[in-house]
């Protein structure tokens, strides 16, 4: 092309076009408002609540009730950035949980085995949910609903089929641990990490410890440092990778998508297997934690999920949102449910707080969305 | 500029297809060369959405011939027909408003680089080819990062055109690129036409405005109820003549001065 030609065109060009802010830039982030309530929460427990809870043994409470909640929410904020929902999860945690503790305790299988095995019917499971709504063409909001009551029901019937009428399944953390490799993947799931290092910085005087020399706190939760490695790499797959372009594309226009080349099928079935997935990493990590496992197990956790991907920033409609927003969103969760126990306000705001939050970050997110994209 | 004696990029011989009972198209032929802008008029519901999505590999025809460079294909996807360098801008142009212009440039198409597991896509470098080919279309788009949703309707549509030229596009089908824009943001589509027209890609341009298929068409091909009414050449017809052709021969020269002096 000739110069003439580029010379005419830029003189057409929209003179009002002007370089972004740096607070447009940041408003673009779409975990913006769920920072801003964890800094709103943290300060509100630093003025309010007994100042132990900010000590290293309290912040790892909260933490550890935030994680198992945050797992399920980044599941669920990539599948919602992938324009889907599932409101399964909850059930999925109770019937994955029944899965495991079945495989360990009445079929007795080596904890590994019995780990690949949940998480591949968990799979198997996200599967079908994808494959029921690409090819019914049904919203994923009912599918998934009716998935809901169907492994809650399944969980209790299992329950009582395997311990032969209770709706509790014991004995999980003995037959986990009989031989070195359970005790060695036991301790990969449950426990704390870096039990080690703590002792030694207690001998070294580094960290508080009881009178006896041990550490007052023994070790990190090993499911916070699952929530934090899902975070890093859920974050990181979804705003660095090719796949990452597929979920926000297939959640921002199924049909553009696809005539762009982005296998939408796939994606989205693949995001309803990775939602599944955490649910059953969520059950493996608990039901190894109590030692047991029973049909409540996971209750409503698809609804908190959801809300804290959404405090996180994704959208409703799908096509934008953090994973790292999701789990900013867990922490204020989790930081709320126990933070309450270290005020004197009655626990039970924690519902009421729940909804509001909702709420308000639905309208924050809707604002945002406006500006960010020139909604017009 | 093309000459004849070349062999047409693309050759679509009666091509026939019926929906169930409905006979949307019943034998077009139409020929895209290389350097050369050929649009497709014709009134709502003539089939042209439904011709070039047969081109495209989105339906198979239900009778006829295509031929690429001289060779006879069947497309079984859309997939099949962009590997053959047909490019398709839609009247939804596949853009995605929430995602960020680069995103959008190279969705489907994403550069990596690194080794699996830590593949990842090369989003500088995307940067850099979306903010220098937006610079070569006039549009400066100073933070690629910036969502397609705040671009004007113009800008998009330059922006998908840019995206198919970039990725190798030998045709290129434009649907209607300019039905939802104003005067000054037409003119730069139109322009940007021409200046892919030179590059030498063939483009097939659909439209309802005879204004606009004069100002860079070089052939016409008018479609009805199904059937090519005509191809002519530039030179060959007036804007009054296809805007008569279009309306099925029903006299609308009133009409049709009315538009010429207003579009
Ligand atoms: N998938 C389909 N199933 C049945 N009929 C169809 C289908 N697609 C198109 N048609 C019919 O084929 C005919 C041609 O439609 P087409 O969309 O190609 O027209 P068009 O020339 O692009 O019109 P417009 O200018 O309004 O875009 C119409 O009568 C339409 O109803
Ligand atoms: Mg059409």
């Amino acid at each position: 092309m000739s110069q003439q030609d580029t010379a005419d065109l830029a003189s057409v060009k929209d003179e009002r076009l002007k370089e972004a802010p740096l607070i447009l830039r940041l408003m673009r982030r779409p975990e913006l408002g769920a920072v801003m309530g964890l800094v709103i929460v943290t300060v509100f427990f630093i003025v309010v609540a007994n100042s132990t809870m900010f000590e290293f043994s309290g912040i790892m409470n909260f933490l550890a009730p935030a994680a198992q909640l945050g797992i399920l929410a980044i599941g669920a904020s990539l599948l919602m950035v992938g324009g889907e929902f599932d409101l399964s999860v909850g059930s999925m945690v109770a019937f994955t949980g029944l899965i495991f503790a079945a495989c360990v305790v009445t079929i007795g299988l080596p904890l590994p085995v019995a780990i690949l095995l949940t998480l591949a019917f968990a799979a198997a499971m996200g599967l079908m949910n994808g494959q029921i709504v690409i090819h019914t063409g049904l919203p994923s909001f009912i599918v998934t609903l009716a998935f809901l009551f169907i492994l809650r029901g399944l969980s209790l019937v299992g329950l009582k089929w395997a311990t032969g009428g209770s709706t509790q399944l014991r004995g999980v953390r003995e037959a986990a641990t009989q031989t070195p490799l359970d005790s060695f993947f036991y301790e990969i799931f449950a426990g704390d990490a870096f039990e080690g290092l703590f002792t030694w910085l207690a001998a070294n005087d580094l960290i508080a410890k009881f009178p006896n020399g041990q550490p007052k706190v023994t070790g990190i939760p090993v499911e916070i440092i699952w929530f934090a490695l899902i975070a890093a790499l859920a974050a990181w797959v979804l705003t660095r990778t090719r796949y990452g372009n597929w979920i926000f594309a297939a959640g921002g226009d199924a049909n553009a998508a696809r005539n762009s080349g982005v296998p939408v099928r796939r994606v989205k079935t693949s995001l309803f297997m990775i939602t599944a997935g955490c649910a059953a990493l969520v059950a493996i990590l608990t039901v190894l934690d109590s030692g047991s496992t029973d049909a409540r197990r996971g209750f409503q956790k698809e609804f908190e999920a959801i809300i804290a991907a959404v405090i996180g920033g994704c959208l409703l409609t799908g096509g934008y949102g953090s994973a790292i927003g999701a789990a900013i969103g867990a922490i204020i969760f989790g930081m709320v449910l126990i933070g309450l126990t270290y005020t004197t306000i009655d626990q039970d705001w924690y519902l009421v707080f729940l909804g509001a939050m909702l709420l308000m970050a639905v309208f924050f997110n809707n604002i945002i969305r406006k500006r960010v994209t020139g909604e017009r | 500029m093309a000459s004849s004696s070349h062999t047409p990029l693309v050759e679509m011989r009666d091509i026939e297809k019926h929906f169930g009972s409905v006979i949307a198209l019943s034998g077009v032929s139409v020929t895209v060369n290389a350097g050369e802008v050929h649009c497709l008029l014709g009134d709502n519901g003539a089939g042209k959405s439904t011709f070039i999505k047969t081109m495209a590999g989105v339906f198979r025809p239900t009778g006829g011939q295509m031929l690429i460079d001289g060779k006879p294909v069947a497309f079984s996807g859309p997939r099949d027909a962009l590997d053959a360098g047909i490019a398709t801008v839609y009247q939804d142009l596949a853009m995605i408003p929430l995602m960020s212009v680069t995103r959008n440039f190279f969705m489907g198409r994403e550069p990596v680089k690194g080794i699996w597991p830590f593949r990842h896509v090369d989003f500088d470098f995307c940067d850099r080819v979306t903010r220098e080919e937006m610079k070569r279309i006039g549009i400066d788009v100073r933070d690629p990062g910036q969502a397609v949703g705040t671009l004007s309707g113009g800008e998009r549509q330059c922006v998908a055109i840019s995206r198919a030229v970039y990725f190798g596009a030998k045709v290129l089908i434009l649907d209607e690129p300019t039905s939802a824009l104003g005067v000054r943001q037409t003119s730069m589509v139109l322009k940007y036409i021409d200046m892919v027209r030179k590059r030498g890609l063939g483009v097939v341009f659909i439209t309802h405005n005879v204004r606009h298929a004069m100002a860079v068409g070089n052939r016409f091909t008018v479609l009805n109820r199904g059937k090519t009414l005509g191809t002519a050449t530039r030179g060959e017809i007036t804007a009054e003549e296809l805007q008569n052709m279009m309306a099925g021969g029903r006299e609308l020269a009133e009409l049709s001065d009315e538009l010429g002096g207003t579009v």
